[in-house]
């Protein structure tokens, strides 16, 4: 297609700051102690990352207390080409976090769809984000709590271009807590057991071929990969802090530039590196 | 010989026009259309016709045209059969340029979904393929409004596609072909021919047979997918559509996974077309079908085209500069896309004439691949069969003096109908109760029909089986009967199939194919025609016709041929299931006892169990086959054995309880109805969805099939003493078969001497297969039109009808 690129090209990111009520009211956060400042220095990080080393355009939306998990800003739209759907997330009070992204994501000229109302076809269909793995050939959703097979079905409605295969998520809460892009061709993911039938699915689901590189860790299965303007490749990943047994595993990837982004407070609400960005390609199609 | 002109769609849609002989094989006129086009690399292309059920249906080259479009117009369409993965490597630009007509033709309708970018790139590649680099004097933008690039085409994507046509200036129309194809070969439906089923759970799902395999999609979802090297075996039976898997690594057993598709046609089609898609994407060369390991009634159709590697090498060998072509089709296109077909869904339709017993099927797979053997089965038709003899009697001499018998020992018709009685489950009561009717009216024109002024003798015979009633218990019907084994044992069965074999096992296609025969005898006298019998019979038939429900159309009225003298109510031969059951077992009971039948259901359940038993395991072909057989086998003998000649005059009418038809007269007639073995049959699954990951394989129950035997003889009395019983001198004998696609004719014909006169019998056997699609009715009445036409002077004397239908349904 015309629009089917090899995955991780990209030159925009958009992400959204971390707001005062974070790991309050969030999914996951009764009793758990987050450090909100910490949080904040590793979005800062992070973006930092984003925007100096690998040479991205940055967008950041600014953070809003009424939205404890804006920050998550993955769930929220799906972005494939110059085409972005804007996603239903489970959580009813969470709808409201796509305005902003709404709106950034029409100034950058992408073709904003929507799910469609509560009726019809679409009635009931649940999508997050980060239970969509886009390999760049074709989209692997996960049928999570959060994401349901009418939702699935609403994406490849939009995506029309790309099989859709639904996955059942094993072994995490989201597609994206097990697996995520390592390359155009790689598929990093955990080497736990539910991960392994997931990706036994995704094997069988598939008509093309992926390098699988396994990582011992759940947490270290969840990386954002970014082909970078100068044809360089990137791979953030969390920190040898975070996954000990799993750098070895990155550090395999030739000719990478291994860009260790520290995502614990994510991390304990069930969030992943790739959670905190959109990533978008403008460059020009034709 | 007789010229017959083809019209043939083109893809730029004009129209190709030819003489072939009436007996042209498809290959004729194919290579007649590929010279026209100056096409070399024809291998991935096909013409099509569509089938009295506007179903597309693949013209096999290798078989006689007529055969297969039968009563349809020569006309045909010209399209692209196997999908190249890589347009690329084709070597020749007008075989791309084809490839690309097509592809926009799919586009346009539908069937290849895409998004709006790729509408407006692929758009614009056309563009520059057939007006060449954008002019802004010329080409305003209305310059475009004669192209077709989607189905619903916005102003927003035409300004898309001339903004991106000016964006390829200076390309060639051949690259711009190549560019087109680069983008279009990566969609995700690119070269995914779509069918219709049901999920061993009675989920709608769609089958995709594209080069790499079989994709499973629920909605636009793709849920699962087996690549060839996952398959080992494919095969249909009935309305179902088999899958055997390779077992995974955590695996130890192979799995089946049975679809259930519309009716018995469009599961032998989507059969088909895996055949032929694996035979051509994946195999150096097909597997030719020497070895006849079973003698079966199967379909032995197998791909016998070049495959992918042996075109692509013959293409290799392409010398010759390279053909010119004017690319002037995207306006003719746009017009004639309504018309054009929807590859969807129906697009790979069996080939007529597959309907003829075959060996197994061997395909290997290349090296690496597991091997694959389709082996096809026939064997499942026998179960399932439904045979009417009819008999037709000629007097020459008028009716007093028959000397000859009439008793023909006509024609067996086996029908089966896959789906119908499933279908028929689903009904009201009220649908049922139609349904049999317009059956029983049917069986009574027929009978009506007999040319014989004076009623002879019917008897009317029905066996019913205990087996019926288990039936009616699966769908939760009320039974009499206590259950039979039959539905239980199954389980275990099922279980011991599943056998730890090892990965490569043949994949074994099963065909499962519906017969229909009739036999028809005819006897001739010498001296005059009988003027009486056959006209009247027509006009008749027609208008019961209306009532009937799917299966049962205005072909009966053929049954009517004999002059209505007699009239039977045939409500015994009901086809629904629930209700037969009942009638049938009554109508075993002596003749005088008919009327009571209610009662005697209950008790008839001992015999018929043991014939379910044998009943088939779909999947194993070994056992199959002779089980089948076997089935079989007792439902011939039934037939001759249970109908006596001399029941008299009985009144039919209130079988079942009910008084639906009851005519007054006695008529004589003989019905033998046997419905013998349900044969209920289950398998081993792997829930389809989501097989890889369970590790257990499940065994459920998958379909169930019902499979449903009926005879019914009708039968001429005899009018003249003399016939039957002396021995005549054989004169002569001769046997001729015939088939067409969904029937095949034996005609035995034999001339005795008795008394002085000669006596000349035909017998016909026509063999009807086909499922709900097929109206049995018509085609047995079609059958036994053909013969009177044949045989003017001659009546029918018996008609003995021998149906065999499954009931498939899934249980819970």
């Amino acid at each position: 297609m015309a629009n089917i690129y090899p995955y991780g090209c990209f030159t925009h990111a958009v992400v959204r700051g971390i707001p005062e009520s974070f790991g309050k009211l969030a999914e996951g956060g009764e009793g758990l102690q987050t450090d909100l400042a910490k949080a904040q220095r590793q979005m800062g990080v992070l973006t930092g990352a984003l925007r100096q080393k690998v040479g991205l355009q940055l967008i950041e939306i600014p953070a809003v207390t009424e939205l404890p998990e804006s920050w998550r800003i993955e769930d929220v739209a799906v972005i494939q080409g110059d085409t972005a759907l804007i996603t239903r997330p489970l959580k009813q009070q969470r709808r409201t976090e796509a305005e902003a992204v709404r709106r950034v994501l029409s100034e950058l000229k992408l073709t904003v769809l929507e799910m469609g109302d509560e009726e019809g076809r679409s009635a009931g269909a649940t999508l997050e984000g980060s239970d969509v793995l886009f390999t760049g050939k074709e989209f692997f959703v996960g049928i999570s709590k959060h994401t349901n097979h009418r939702g699935a079905e609403v994406l490849a409605d939009t995506f029309k271009d790309f099989a859709v295969s639904t996955v059942p998520v094993c072994g995490g809460s989201r597609l994206k807590n097990i697996c995520s892009m390592g390359g155009p061709d790689t598929i990093i993911i955990s080497s736990s057991d539910g991960a392994k039938k997931t990706l036994r699915m995704m094997e069988q689901l598939t008509d093309h071929h992926y390098e699988i590189l396994s990582v011992p860790e759940d947490v270290a299965a969840n990386c954002v990969y970014i082909r970078g303007p100068a044809k360089v490749d990137f791979l953030l990943h969390p920190t040898a802090e975070e996954c000990p047994n799993s750098v070895p595993a990155f550090q395999r990837l030739t000719d990478y530039t291994l860009l260790p982004t520290a995502c614990s407070e994510a991390s304990k609400l069930g969030a992943a590196l790739s959670s905190l960005c959109l990533l978008i390609n403008k460059k020009p199609n034709y | 010989m007789k010229m017959v002109v083809c019209h043939v769609t083109l893809l730029d849609g004009s129209q190709f026009t030819c003489e072939v002989e009436k007996r042209a094989k498809g290959q004729y006129l194919f290579f007649q259309v590929c010279e026209h086009l100056n096409l070399l690399e024809k291998d991935y292309f096909g013409l099509s016709f569509k089938d009295n059920a506007e179903q597309r249906c693949w013209l096999d080259i290798t078989k006689e045209i007529k055969r297969q479009i039968r009563n349809s117009q020569w006309q045909f369409t010209f399209s692209v059969k196997f999908y190249p993965p890589d347009p690329s490597q084709l070597t020749e630009d007008i075989t791309r340029y084809l490839l690309c007509l097509q592809l926009r033709q799919d586009i346009a309708s539908g069937r290849l979904p895409c998004s709006f970018v790729t509408h407006a790139l692929l758009g614009s590649y056309t563009l520059q393929a057939e007006l060449g680099d954008h002019d802004p004097d010329e080409h305003r933008l209305d310059y475009i409004s004669d192209f077709l690039f989607a189905p619903n085409q916005t102003k927003e994507l035409e300004e898309k596609v001339v903004e991106l046509h000016k964006s390829h200036r200076g390309m060639t129309p051949a690259q711009a072909d190549a560019q087109f194809l680069e983008n279009a070969k990566k969609l995700s439906m690119y070269g995914v021919d779509l069918h219709h089923a049901k999920d061993s759970e009675g989920v709608d799902i769609m089958l995709g047979v594209c080069a790499n395999g079989l994709l499973i999609y629920k909605d636009r979802l793709r849920i699962n997918r087996f690549a060839w090297p996952k398959i080992l075996k494919i095969s249909y039976k009935r309305s179902n559509f088999y899958i055997k898997i390779r077992p995974g690594e955590a695996e130890q057993f192979e799995s089946t996974v049975g679809f259930k598709l519309p009716n018995h046609r469009a599961a032998k089609r989507v059969w088909k077309v895996c055949v032929e898609h694996h035979t051509f994407f994946r195999l150096v060369s097909p597997e030719h079908p020497t070895k006849t390991k079973f003698l079966t009634l199967g379909s032995k159709f197998r791909y016998s085209g070049r495959t992918q590697a042996q075109t692509r090498q013959a293409s290799s060998l392409i010398d010759r500069p390279a053909p010119n072509f004017q690319r002037t089709s995207s306006k003719r296109l746009s017009r004639s896309l309504d018309g054009a077909p929807v590859v969807n869904v129906s697009d790979y339709s069996q080939a007529a004439g597959a309907g003829e017993n075959g060996p197994p099927l061997e395909l290997n797979s290349d090296s690496k691949s597991p091997q694959v053997e389709v082996m096809e089965e026939p064997n499942v038709d026998a179960a399932t069969s439904i045979t009417s003899e009819m008999a037709f009697e000629m007097d020459g001499t008028g009716a007093p003096e028959r000397k000859s018998k009439l008793r023909v020992q006509g024609e067996n018709i086996y029908v089966r109908h896959s789906n119908l009685m499933l279908e028929d489950l689903d009904k009201t009561q009220e649908d049922v109760l139609k349904h049999q009717a317009s059956i029983s009216e049917l069986k009574r024109s027929f009978m009506e029909a007999r040319p014989e002024p004076r009623p002879s003798q019917w008897d009317k015979h029905l066996s019913g089986s205990p087996v019926t009633s288990l039936r009616l218990q699966a769908h939760g019907v009320p039974q009499e009967t206590p259950p039979g084994p039959g539905t239980d044992s199954r389980d275990t069965s099922k279980t011991a199939e599943v056998k730890p074999e090892v990965d490569d096992q043949p994949e074994v296609i099963e065909v499962v194919e519906e017969t229909v025969v009739i036999e028809e005898v005819v006897k001739a006298k010498p001296k005059s025609p009988a003027p009486e019998a056959s006209i009247p019979v027509e006009t008749e038939v027609k208008e019961e016709r209306s009532l009937s429900s799917g299966s049962d159309s205005e072909e009966e009225a053929e049954y009517h041929a004999q002059p209505p003298s007699t009239s039977i109510s045939i409500q015994q031969i009901k086809e629904e299931p629930e209700e037969e059951q009942e009638a049938e077992l009554t109508q075993q009971a002596p003749p005088s006892a008919i009327e009571s039948q209610p009662s005697a259901e209950a008790a008839e359940p001992g015999p018929v169990v043991e014939e379910e038993k044998p009943a088939e395991p779909h999947e194993e072909e070994h056992t199959h086959e002779p089980r089948l057989m076997t089935d079989e086998a007792p439902n011939g003998h039934a037939l001759k054995a249970e109908a006596p000649p001399t029941a008299e005059e009985e009144e039919p009418h209130i079988v079942n309880g009910s008084a639906s038809r009851v005519e007054a007269e006695h008529l004589p007639q003989v019905i033998c109805c046997s419905e013998p073995p349900v044969v209920k049959t289950e398998m081993v699954t792997i829930s389809d969805t989501f097989a890889a990951q369970k590790t257990e394989i499940s065994t459920k129950e998958v379909p169930i099939v019902h499979t449903e035997t009926k005879t019914i003889t009708y039968e001429a009395a005899q009018l003249d003493g003399n016939g039957d019983g002396e021995p005549g001198v054989l004169m002569t004998a001769q046997t001729i078969t015939s088939e067409s696609l969904c029937t095949t004719t034996t005609t035995h014909i034999t001339k005795t001497l008795k008394g002085g006169q000669s006596e000349t019998r035909i017998e016909k056997r026509i063999v009807i297969t086909g499922d709900s699609d097929i109206d049995h009715d018509q085609a047995l009445a079609q059958a036994i039109k053909e013969a009177k036409e044949q045989h003017p002077d001659m009546s029918v004397t018996r008609v003995v009808v021998h149906k065999e239908t499954e009931l498939a349904e899934d249980e819970d």
